[in-house]
């Protein structure tokens, strides 16, 4: 082989020595990156979870010392934010209610909508199909600010404003698109043939998606269904919108973006409530993660 | 992106029209035809809620935009007359919407760099597999899928001039001599190398919290288009000679390019519309006031829907500019 040859050659232009150096150059200049990294990443977190259980008073006495006074007070806060507004707690029993009612409502309808339609998109030939998709990508970069203010109008006319039902439907024509994008990637990889044989044993075009493609894309779908789930969940804007002006129907986000700017509910009292948002989005992602990100990069890998 | 409108379906019930060297036609009656029934009935709901929740919607905001138009005279609107180019005088002439759109600009433009280049940087330092690697490219992507009020609040309190780390560090490790309230100041002295600059230390704040924020969505694709280059190459590039530097930059950069220039634009779409983390950081003071805080100002404070519209057009037109030059710049990238 040439390997040889080039190895010499290289050697003769002083290669390997620059190459060796630049080596170690940058190996060590990684794992300070990384250290960084880490801790750039995680360390609002951790400051997160440590506030939450620490005494409020502690923290005011020695700001910079983060494990004085934990234990003391260990769950204290959690109790507090978590009790309803009556027993003198904050009341985000109710809110993480809300916030699940909504997310669901938005999952299902979204699923319900988005799965015939990525089908359709993904096999059948129909006029404007092309179309189809350069919609979505347009509705993928739209602002939520310039959609705010018709609908604000439009859900105050027809008094739909406070309800979930209202804010759901917004969740789902923003989740709808990136839907689609996801799960016809999966529905392209089941097998043609599979969907001709249940054509020959006489299967119509819905029973066939209901019994073939759905069990076989059905990761795909819940890994979507997850991540729809996700975005509800956090989503702010439309939430603030539509339903500040009732307390009993803030969503967790809601909630907390609105106690937040009060002085009389300790910080530590809040840490709680922002572990309380964070966890469940946490821990969905890690259960799906893969599926997550392979789908979200699927178009990456082209270019 | 070609990936959206590739891939044109060629299902059995097509076959045989094509067969016959004619364009396919939606005949009565005929198997194609019932396909594409088929296809539009089963996108049908699709396209409902899409033109209902957002193409009407985006299309009213157009037309409010030359209504004098106030939320509590909304019932007696007539949408047929009475169109005028009032809100735009007044949006362009109003105190403080130049100087906010300029920081919109700097705010995106700089949190766009920022994410990107940490997206990159962190995208390469975890390239080559290590023991643990898994758990820190998930724990890579913890900022970007955090709710943003849980986000804000925490970044909020440990800024806090009071009892925020930030500050206790600064002050401890860094020599501060005060406290810096970080998100409520709008711009401090700086001495370097004897000369003093003015920065902006609240819109600066917001800036890094968009780059912690969203670098883990350029750190995942970048990932993903790193995998996918064959290593083959590389290792040809090794053994010819070239050192680390130059295989990143003759072979892994030009890979990179395109994917990076798709991820710039989309990132510096969504922090120009950003409304949620600078509301909830500042709540638009200190100089941080971008325009889509104005437009949520002049809807809820004020109830000016016809200037909020007409705000939210000229950040719409902007982008589109925006997109327009990057789509003539990409166009000429290919071809060159």
């Amino acid at each position: 082989m040439t390997t040889t040859d080039a190895a010499a050659r290289t050697r003769v232009n002083g290669g390997i020595r620059r190459d060796v150096v630049e080596a170690r150059i940058f190996g060590v200049l990684r794992v300070i990156t990384i250290v960084l990294l880490v801790i750039f990443t995680v360390f609002p977190f951790l400051y997160m979870i440590v506030l939450s259980m620490k005494d409020l008073s502690a923290l005011l006495q020695a700001p910079g010392d983060l494990f004085a006074g934990l234990g003391e007070i260990g769950l204290q806060a959690y109790v507090e934010v978590l009790t309803p507004v009556s027993g003198g707690g904050q009341g985000f029993g109710d809110f993480i209610r809300n916030s699940a009612i909504i997310a669901i409502g938005t999952v299902v309808l979204t699923l319900l909508i988005a799965i015939p339609g990525s089908y359709a998109v993904s096999r059948l030939n129909f006029p404007g199909v092309r179309s189809v998709s350069a919609l979505f990508l347009a509705v993928y970069l739209f602002p939520a600010t310039l959609l705010a203010i018709p609908l604000f109008i439009f859900f105050s006319r027809v008094g739909l404003r406070g309800e979930f039902i209202g804010l759901i439907i917004v969740y789902v024509s923003q989740t709808v698109a990136v839907s689609i994008y996801m799960l016809r990637n999966y529905f392209e990889t089941v097998p043609r043939s599979l969907e001709e044989a249940a054509a020959l044993d006489g299967a119509g075009r819905l029973r066939t998606l209901w019994s073939v493609n759905l069990p076989l894309a059905m990761p795909a779908i819940v890994a979507n269904g997850l991540f729809v789930f996700m975005i509800a969940w956090n989503e702010f804007l439309f939430a603030l919108l539509f339903l500040v002006d009732d307390r009993s129907r803030w969503t967790v986000s809601l909630g907390l973006s609105q106690l937040a700017g009060s002085i009389e509910i300790p910080t530590t009292v809040l840490m709680a409530g922002s572990v309380i948002l964070t966890v469940p989005i946490v821990v969905l992602f890690f259960a799906c993660e893969r599926l997550l990100t392979e789908g979200l990069t699927s178009g990456a890998e082209k270019g | 992106m070609t990936q959206l409108v590739k891939n044109l379906p060629t299902g059995p019930g097509s076959d045989p029209v094509r067969r016959g060297g004619r364009r396919p036609k939606y005949r009565r009656g005929g198997l194609a035809a019932a396909e594409a029934r088929a296809g539009l009935g089963l996108i049908a709901p699709t396209l409902v809620i899409v033109l209902v929740v957002i193409v009407v919607p985006i299309l009213w905001t157009v037309l409010l935009s030359f209504k004098e138009l106030r939320l509590i005279g909304l019932g007696t609107v007539n949408f047929f007359t009475d169109y005028s180019l009032d809100n735009f005088v007044e949006v362009f002439t109003a105190r403080g919407f130049w100087e906010s759109l300029g920081t919109t600009l700097v705010y995106s433009i700089g949190g766009t760099v920022l994410a990107v280049g940490l997206g990159l940087a962190a995208a390469l330092a975890l390239r080559k597999a290590f023991r643990g690697r898994g758990l820190i490219r998930s724990l890579m992507l913890l900022p970007y899928i955090a709710p943003v009020v849980a986000a804000t609040f925490v970044w909020e309190t440990m800024l806090n001039p009071q009892f925020g780390i930030i500050n206790v560090w600064g002050q401890d490790l860094l020599g501060w001599a005060d406290p810096v309230a970080l998100l409520s100041q709008r711009s401090a002295p700086v001495n370097i190398l004897g000369l003093t600059f003015e920065i902006p230390v609240a819109l600066f704040t917001v800036i890094v919290f968009e780059m912690w924020r969203s670098f883990p969505f350029a750190f995942l694709f970048i990932t993903a288009r790193l995998q996918a280059i064959p290593g083959s190459l590389e290792e040809a590039a090794r053994v010819d000679g070239a050192t680390l530097t130059q295989r990143f930059r003759h072979i892994i950069w030009p890979q990179l390019l395109p994917t990076i220039m798709v991820l710039a634009i989309l990132r510096l779409i969504w922090t120009f519309n950003n409304f949620d983390d600078i509301y909830l950081l500042t709540g638009g003071g200190a100089g941080t006031e971008v325009v889509s805080i104005r437009v949520f100002e002049y809807l809820t404070a004020r109830g000016d829907v016809g200037a909020a519209a007409a705000q939210a057009l000229v950040l719409a037109v902007v982008l589109g500019v925006f997109v327009a030059v990057y789509l003539r710049f990409a166009k000429k990238e290919e071809s060159a």
